[in-house]
């Protein structure tokens, strides 16, 4: 049964957390735009802004609401948090005699509490859990961060420009992987639990159960939001891109596309399923000891190709079908799914404003406009 | 008996000393690094020895009088490994301007009595002279780039040769890229990462003083940088900066220049 959480309660929710040993993030307005950031009072949410973005482009603008989550999504969400753009892995030590120690270093710090995730953000760490959580070899770092986050996410209102989730299944409405999923709706926010810490959170705030008229209007928000979309991923995200995409290698796209794009590996950054990484090693001056890290990579530069002594993919050309055929193709191979969860972050934060919708619509021969249902009805 | 220390030299050329800096900002790290290796000569801390033998010198400044033209060829022989540092001594640094102009009619302006000053007619990059081991971007360059080549030479590991662009520094830093977010022109994507985004953390663009990335396409940020509103002269500027003898950024700096009235 879901529960009403008025704005005033909003307060509570945060100071729950905090005695729960919770560091809580939230989305603030920072920098031309909505980034996650210590969140000690409600007010310092985006009240009454809304996103504008293009590809190439974002801009906050005011929004004729005045609401708190009137937006769509900022250059990052959960991926920073689980996956950390640069974290140490391991120490090596060399004592007296000569012998080495090596020792792994685990993250150490309070549980965060993320409020404000996208169910697009939520299906980006479902893609993550997959190939960093599973199998034999699951990456200690991750895991941890991993088992320190409790997730309430926000069901969008709002759809920006680039959005496309609802062609690749994965929003507006989040559906899995969080805690608590808050939909805003007049005054405040209709609350569905999603796990048992997400129970006893709620219970601790003492809300009242939500009213059949609030809780559609907060599924109508959603739909609200669906409509909302203009954008959408050819053959809806499916399988059948992987071969599309292997049978079109030599598609005179992949020139065209190499001559715009800067290569610069912005759209692998805020990708929430990119985890491309490279490791360094960072000795101490007196040569006894060296910690060895990773950051994040991308495989737009030259030393994700880089082999004993030579770079596989020299061109950019090479680099974007990387890119292209890796998330929306062989991805399936890899993980049983597509690594797009048509969040749009790649086409906004490209500086030269490449959407890959565009791209994949060029080479599926398959439009990525939605055709606008009125239309299609007459 | 005791292994003999590892010898280093740092020397200047045509340049502001600022890179030199680098290694006196180590601060503590200068003190354990003076326990492993001998720094012979490096005027700025005081020990000066210009034509000792070295297994690693570290080259800061360009070439730009005969006499400097000359010295670097001396430094090569009597060194095992010569890392440039910097603007200047990787790709001539800003006063290869002077390449683009007439260095005689410059000078004619600039000061009193020209005819005793022993200039060539360009400023280059150390690597137009003689044989470079390592280059180090950046203008000025930073103490952790020095000293992560040097204890990498010290370990026997050839020093990390990544060239990403600052785009990826930035989103690693969590920065917001100015560009999208606020239309600032920028010249990370075709910038040398190393300085931690540094302008782009205080809401800037990037203006290239690293120098150009690996694999850069300048004709596609040359194409953006006019959709926000810049003129040729403006963005031919952005590159004939401070690495303007840089390769990639002389030739799309140059283009766009001959395209100005």
């Amino acid at each position: 049964m879901p529960y009403f959480l008025a704005y005033e309660q909003f307060n509570d929710l945060i100071s729950a957390l905090n005695a729960l040993g919770y560091r809580c993030l939230g989305p603030q307005v920072q920098d031309g735009t909505i980034v996650f950031d210590d969140l000690t009072d409600a007010k310092q949410l985006p009240w009454g802004m809304r996103d504008a973005q293009k590809p190439g482009q974002y801009r906050l603008q005011k929004s004729e609401l005045n609401e708190s989550f009137a937006w769509a999504n900022g250059p990052q969400a959960i991926k920073p948090l689980l996956f950390k753009p640069k974290e140490s892995l391991w120490r090596v030590e060399r004592d007296e005699e000569g012998a080495f120690t090596f020792k792994e270093t685990l993250p150490e710090h309070k549980p965060i509490a993320l409020i404000g995730a996208r169910s697009c953000d939520l299906a980006g760490m479902a893609v993550q859990d997959k190939t960093l959580l599973k199998g034999q070899y699951g990456d200690q770092q991750y895991r941890w961060h991993r088992e320190h986050l409790l997730v309430i996410a926000v069901n969008c209102s709002y759809s920006g420009g680039n959005c496309f989730c609802v062609s690749t299944k994965t929003g507006p409405k989040a559906t899995s992987g969080y805690d608590l999923a808050l939909t805003e709706i007049q005054n405040g926010f209709v609350v569905e639990v999603g796990s048992d810490k997400g129970r006893d959170l709620i219970d601790s705030l003492h809300c009242n159960e939500a009213e059949a008229a609030e809780i559609a209007a907060a599924a109508q928000r959603s739909i609200d939001a669906a409509n909302m979309q203009t954008k959408r991923m050819p053959k809806d995200n499916s399988r059948a891109l992987r071969d599309i995409l292997m049978n079109n290698l030599d598609h005179p796209r992949w020139q065209e596309v190499a001559e715009r794009c800067l290569s610069c590996g912005n759209c692998t950054a805020v990708c929430p399923t990119c985890f491309c990484h490279h490791q360094t090693e960072h000795p101490t001056v007196d040569g006894n000891g060296s910690v060895h890290a990773r950051e994040w990579d991308s495989c737009f530069t030259q030393g994700h190709s880089y082999i004993h002594g030579q770079v596989v993919r020299d061109t950019t050309e090479k680099r974007y079908k990387q890119w292209l055929t890796h998330k929306l193709g062989t991805w399936w191979d890899q993980f049983d799914t597509s690594g797009c969860v048509g969040c749009g972050r790649c086409v906004t934060w490209c500086p030269v404003g490449i959407d890959l919708t565009e791209e994949m619509a060029a080479i599926a021969g398959e439009s990525n406009v939605v055709v606008d249902k009125k239309e299609k009805d007459s | 008996m005791e292994e003999a220390k590892p010898r280093i030299a740092i020397h200047k050329f045509t340049s502001c000393d600022g890179c030199q800096l680098a290694f006196l900002h180590l601060g503590e790290d200068l003190l354990k690094l003076a326990e492993k290796v001998d720094i012979v000569h490096f005027v700025e801390m005081g020990p000066i020895n210009p034509t000792a033998k070295v297994d690693v010198a570290y080259v800061e400044g360009s070439i730009s009088t005969p006499e400097e033209a000359k010295r670097i060829r001396e430094i090569r022989a009597n060194s095992r490994y010569l890392v440039t540092i910097g603007a200047c001594a990787t790709a001539g640094g800003i006063q290869a301007l002077r390449n683009f102009a007439d260095t005689k009619s410059w000078m004619q302006a600039i000061y009193a009595t020209p005819e005793t000053i022993s200039t060539l007619d360009t400023a280059t990059a150390i690597s137009n002279h003689v044989k470079v081991d390592y280059e180090i971007y950046g203008c000025p360059v930073n103490s952790q780039q020095v000293l992560a080549s040097l204890l990498s030479l010290l370990q026997k590991v050839t020093p990390s040769a990544r060239r990403d662009k600052v785009c990826l520094e930035c989103k690693r830093l969590g920065y917001v890229c100015v560009m999208v977010a606020k239309g600032e022109p920028c010249m990370g994507p075709v910038t040398h990462t190393g300085c931690g985004a540094l302008c782009p953390s205080l809401g800037r663009g990037c203006y290239a003083c690293y120098g150009p990335a690996e694999n850069i396409n300048t004709e596609a940020l040359t194409q953006w940088l006019s959709s926000l509103g810049l003129s040729d002269a403006e963005i031919s500027r952005r590159f004939l900066f401070i690495q303007n003898s840089a390769p990639g950024f002389k030739e799309a700096g140059l283009k766009l220049k001959k395209k100005v009235p």
